[in-house]
């Protein structure tokens, strides 16, 4: 019992490093997208990513819920001594998430380049100090208690700095492969090209890194290096690099959607093997069993996650089948709205506008209901709220609806300002 | 390590910063907040002007919907990170809390998390999904919106209830025990009355926001259709929910009354225990009986008073009861301009034309703002100096990381920028040529 969430969020970080990551990426190679040319890659990059960013980052939202709910001791320890990178990391997304609503008021070259600028610096700090917030917990830096640790070395390492580029590398990888195969979806050749070009570099910095790895590890976080090099966690590191490779021919002979998959595997892998390695404790001197919550909130947290899954995965298939289909594409043949012989039906149909009498019988709903309200107690009090916001919303339906005195003055649409 | 020593090692700490700490947290939420009354109120208005549209055929409402719905994405983006920062805050500022409690509430927060990808998805098919879904499949796709935009509010509200009003757990040795997240986060009797009237609360603040701007374009002489039906549609929401708030905020002060009657006291300064307790209103109006009338709606009802526990358990009262006073008179302004806009749109069929009216409706979208805050000031710093009322100090709370004060004003400098970015954005979105909506098709790129 104690160990599900654990692995749940893992699951969620991992899925964050694939999704978010790209997100990252995508920022990250706009600082190469200048000039010309590069505006064509900014615009692929930032349709690509627009409609899935937002649903990307509450993944990191689920880790951290997950953890502070089902390993709440571990997470607030964390959270004490790790204070200054996940503060690094807290203002990032703040800046990444405002120059993303920024870009859509941008209109000279000009603004667009600062905005642009400010956008890629973030996605590069951003994943960069989760990474030290990772190496800093893989390396046993993180001791149970409220800031018991070191405030600089805790995240200023060898592992962190370690973790750190990689995940930078990492998420530059998935964003190019994941915006080449876009490209290519709409034919855009010489942008898949583009992409695939960065995809090969990232990749072998990544791998490069991912290959010093273990040197690194062997002397800064000798615990994680014995988990990883025996038993499990070496089938998991393995595991890892294989594909990463495999991940890397495929990108070399232009099977950008099969590299994504097996890239994603690449990463799970190296995740599960943290975990594995890590087994069974989550802090120093902190098993798993002891830092979980107790085995009601466990179970509730489960409920509540099943009951959300099955939410959740038909409307992210959705979004994604959406996605990837091509129907956010500019290409895309639009979609015609109600034809004017319905529009005109639609202006003469009586009902189209609501009547006075129903105005005021919604009125006298909600009044009846607030009456109830404000005199009781209790059940009848619910009573009384139920009809007041029913009343309330029906009455906003019937007085927005209202048909206007007088005839438009002024036609529609009407050259502004 | 034994379950006592876990639990020690979040023994209180020094903390030189606890002010700097409390007032980040506060600063945090004050960015939060109003962004979020969009998030929850403004989804529905669009998805009324869209279905209009289809129910019309009239283009103005397709129009002013997707103008609406580019802004309700930007503003949504905003409201996404600043709300993470406040999930960041939670582990950065309060481990001890955390600690303690993250498995009784939780629960609150992993829904939420489903309610906000929920939200994130269809928010973004919808926007984007403009002309490239039929028009009824696009409607729909709104509807989702609006239910997570509810349930994400619903759900983070169980938690501040929870806090005000904490069961379902039992302390032993400075551990949560025998929790029932379920009974502690649904089975309370603060949930009901604080998540109506913060979505009441939201529909005000969006609808008079949105008065305020397009109001302004009134005052300047732009009575075209365009401006004139996004007026309708967003005083007449607001207008509706204004009066409704008085009532729900009398529930909310008899809910009070009862379980916290220290914070009903601050919201008087009621010193002694008094039967038939006055209401003062500044400057020096005194009311007899009038807040025990409103607290028990009995005039000789017996109110708790401020000296029936130490000084170490009241909150500052000064502050509380400001914020109270503030939003009680800005409630009662808003629900008389309510009525006058109601009474002109059923009787007249058309938007009032006093100049008085509308300096008064520009007014109301950035007071509306300020009963937001004074509300959420009521309600947190009235439970002080309790984090988790009566059990757990929020010095106890605090971290003991250093270095507070700089993580404070590096927010309040981003948050500054932040500020002044959206107001560039919004100015922006506001400039583009209505034309670009008002195509049934827009042959080029979809975003925007
Ligand atoms: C536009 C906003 C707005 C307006 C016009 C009002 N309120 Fe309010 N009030 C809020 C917005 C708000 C809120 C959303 O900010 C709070 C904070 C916590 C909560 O549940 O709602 C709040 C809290 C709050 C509390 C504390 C509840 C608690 O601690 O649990 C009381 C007693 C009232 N309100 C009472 C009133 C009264 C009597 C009003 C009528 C005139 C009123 N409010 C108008
Ligand atoms: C869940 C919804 C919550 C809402 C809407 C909320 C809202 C607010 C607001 C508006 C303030 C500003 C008060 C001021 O100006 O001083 C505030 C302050 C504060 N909040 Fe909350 N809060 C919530 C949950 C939390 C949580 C989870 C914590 C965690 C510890 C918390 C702790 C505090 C503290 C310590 C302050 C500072 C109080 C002070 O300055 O005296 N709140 N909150
Ligand atoms: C302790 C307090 C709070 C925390 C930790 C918190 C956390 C968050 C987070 C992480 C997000 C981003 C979700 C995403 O990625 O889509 C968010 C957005 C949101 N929050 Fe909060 N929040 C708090 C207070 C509140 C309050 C008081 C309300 C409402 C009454 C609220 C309602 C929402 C809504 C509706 C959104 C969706 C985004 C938007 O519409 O702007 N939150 N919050």
């Amino acid at each position: 019992m104690a160990e599900i969430p654990i692995v749940l969020i893992l699951v969620g970080l991992a899925a964050y490093t694939v999704l978010g990551g790209a997100d990252f990426g995508a920022g990250l190679w706009e600082l190469t997208a200048r000039g010309e040319r590069g505006s064509a890659l900014r615009d692929h990059t930032h349709r690509s990513m627009a409609p899935v960013w937002e649903a990307n980052h509450v993944w990191l939202i689920f880790v951290l819920v997950m953890a502070w709910t089902c390993y709440p001791e571990a997470f607030g320890s964390i959270a004490s001594t790790l204070t200054i990178p996940l503060f690094v990391a807290g203002v990032g997304i703040i800046l990444r998430g405002a120059a993303y609503a920024l870009r859509a008021g941008t209109t000279t070259p000009r603004e667009e380049g600062a905005i642009s600028l400010l956008f890629a610096l973030s996605s590069i700090l951003t994943p960069f100090a989760l990474g030290l917030v990772v190496g800093g917990i893989a390396s046993g830096r993180v001791p149970v208690g409220n800031a018991q640790g070191d405030e600089i070395t805790s995240w200023w390492n060898g592992t962190s700095l370690l973790i750190g580029v990689l995940a930078v590398a990492t998420a530059a990888y998935l964003a190019a492969v994941y915006l080449a195969a876009d490209a290519r979806r709409i034919g855009s050749d010489d942008v898949a090209e583009a992409f695939r070009t960065r995809a090969l570099v990232a990749g072998l910095v990544a791998g490069a890194l991912a290959a010093a790895g273990p040197f690194i590890l062997s002397s800064d976080a000798p615990d994680i290096y014995d988990g990883l090099t025996s038993g499990a966690g070496l089938v998991a590191l393995l595991a890892s690099g294989v594909a990463g490779v495999a991940a890397l021919a495929l990108v070399v002979t232009r099977r950008y959607g099969a590299a994504r998959l097996v890239a994603a595997a690449a990463v799970a892998a190296i995740v599960a093997g943290w975990g594995l390695a890590q087994r069974p404790e989550i802090l120093p001197g902190l098993t798993i069993d002891e830092a979980a919550a107790s085995d009601t909130t466990i179970t509730a947290v489960l409920i509540g996650f099943a009951v959300g899954l099955l939410i959740l995965a038909p409307s992210l298939a959705y979004l994604f089948r959406l996605l990837l289909t091509g129907r956010f594409d500019p290409a895309t043949a639009p979609q015609p709205g109600p034809a004017p012989a319905d529009a005109a039906a639609a202006a003469a149909d009586p009902t189209a506008h609501s009547s006075l009498r129903t105005t005021l019988i919604t009125g006298a709903v909600t009044a009846l209901g607030a009456g109830i309200t404000f005199v009781s107690n209790g059940p009848l009090r619910s009573i009384g709220v139920a009809l007041m916001l029913g009343g309330a919303f029906a009455c906003f339906l019937a007085v927005a609806s209202l048909d206007e005195a007088d005839p438009p003055a002024v036609p529609f649409p009407t050259p502004e300002r | 390590m034994p379950l006592d020593l876990i639990a020690s090692a979040f023994g209180p700490v020094q903390q030189e910063y606890l002010l700097e700490a409390r007032q980040m947290q506060a600063m945090s939420f004050v960015a939060h907040i109003p962004l979020v009354c969009f998030g929850v109120a403004f989804p529905a208005l669009v998805v009324f002007a869209e279905w209009r549209h289809h129910r019309t055929g009239d283009p103005v409402y397709r129009t002013l919907a997707r103008r609406w719905s580019k802004i309700m994405l930007a503003l949504f983006a905003v409201g996404v990170v600043s709300g993470t920062i406040l999930s960041f805050e939670l582990g950065l500022l309060w481990p001890g809390f955390m600690a303690t409690f993250g498995d009784v509430f939780g629960l609150g927060f992993t829904l939420e998390g489903f309610s906000f990808f929920i939200e994130a998805i269809f928010i973004a098919i919808y926007v984007y999904g403009w002309d490239r879904l039929p028009p009824r499949t696009h409607l729909l796709t709104g509807i989702p919106v609006i239910v997570s935009g509810i349930t994400g509010s619903f759900f983070v509200i169980a938690v501040n209830a929870w806090m005000n009003n904490p069961s379902g757990f039992r302390m032993e040795n400075g551990e949560a025990v025998d929790v029932d997240p379920w009974g502690a986060l649904f089975g309370n009797s603060y949930l009901a009355h604080e998540m109506v009237h913060m979505y009441v609360a939201a529909y005000i603040v969006a609808g008079f926001l949105l008065g305020s701007i397009y109001g302004w374009q009134w005052l300047k002489g732009n009575r075209s259709r365009y401006v004139r039906t996004a007026l309708t549609i967003s005083l007449t929401a607001a207008a509706i929910a204004a009066p409704v708030q008085l009532i729900v905020g009398d529930w909310a002060a008899r809910t009070v009354a009862k379980e916290q009657p220290i914070k009903l006291a601050s919201f008087e300064d009621l010193q002694e225990t008094t039967k038939g307790a006055p209401f003062d209103i500044p400057p020096g109006i005194e009311i007899p009986d009038m807040l025990s009338l409103l607290a028990f709606h009995d005039p000789n009802a017996t109110v708790i008073g401020l000296d029936s526990v130490p000084p170490d358990d009241r909150p500052p009262v000064g502050i509380v009861r400001a914020s109270f006073l503030t939003m009680v008179a800005i409630g009662s302004l808003l629900a008389a301009l309510a009525a006058v806009f109601l009474y002109v749109r059923v009787r007249k069929r058309r938007l009032p034309e006093s100049r008085w009216f509308w300096r008064a409706a520009i007014a109301a979208g950035p007071l509306s703002v300020v009963a937001l805050i004074a509300g959420w000031v009521t309600t947190e710093v009235g439970r002080q100096p309790w984090v988790v009322y009566g059990v757990m100090r929020t010095e106890d709370a605090v971290t003991g990381a250093g270095g507070i004060p700089i993580g404070y004003a590096t927010l309040a400098i981003v948050y500054a920028g932040v500020l002044a970015a959206v107001i560039w954005i919004l100015r922006r979105l506001a400039a583009r040529p209505l034309e670009e909506d008002a195509a049934t098709t827009t042959g080029g790129s979809g975003h925007g």
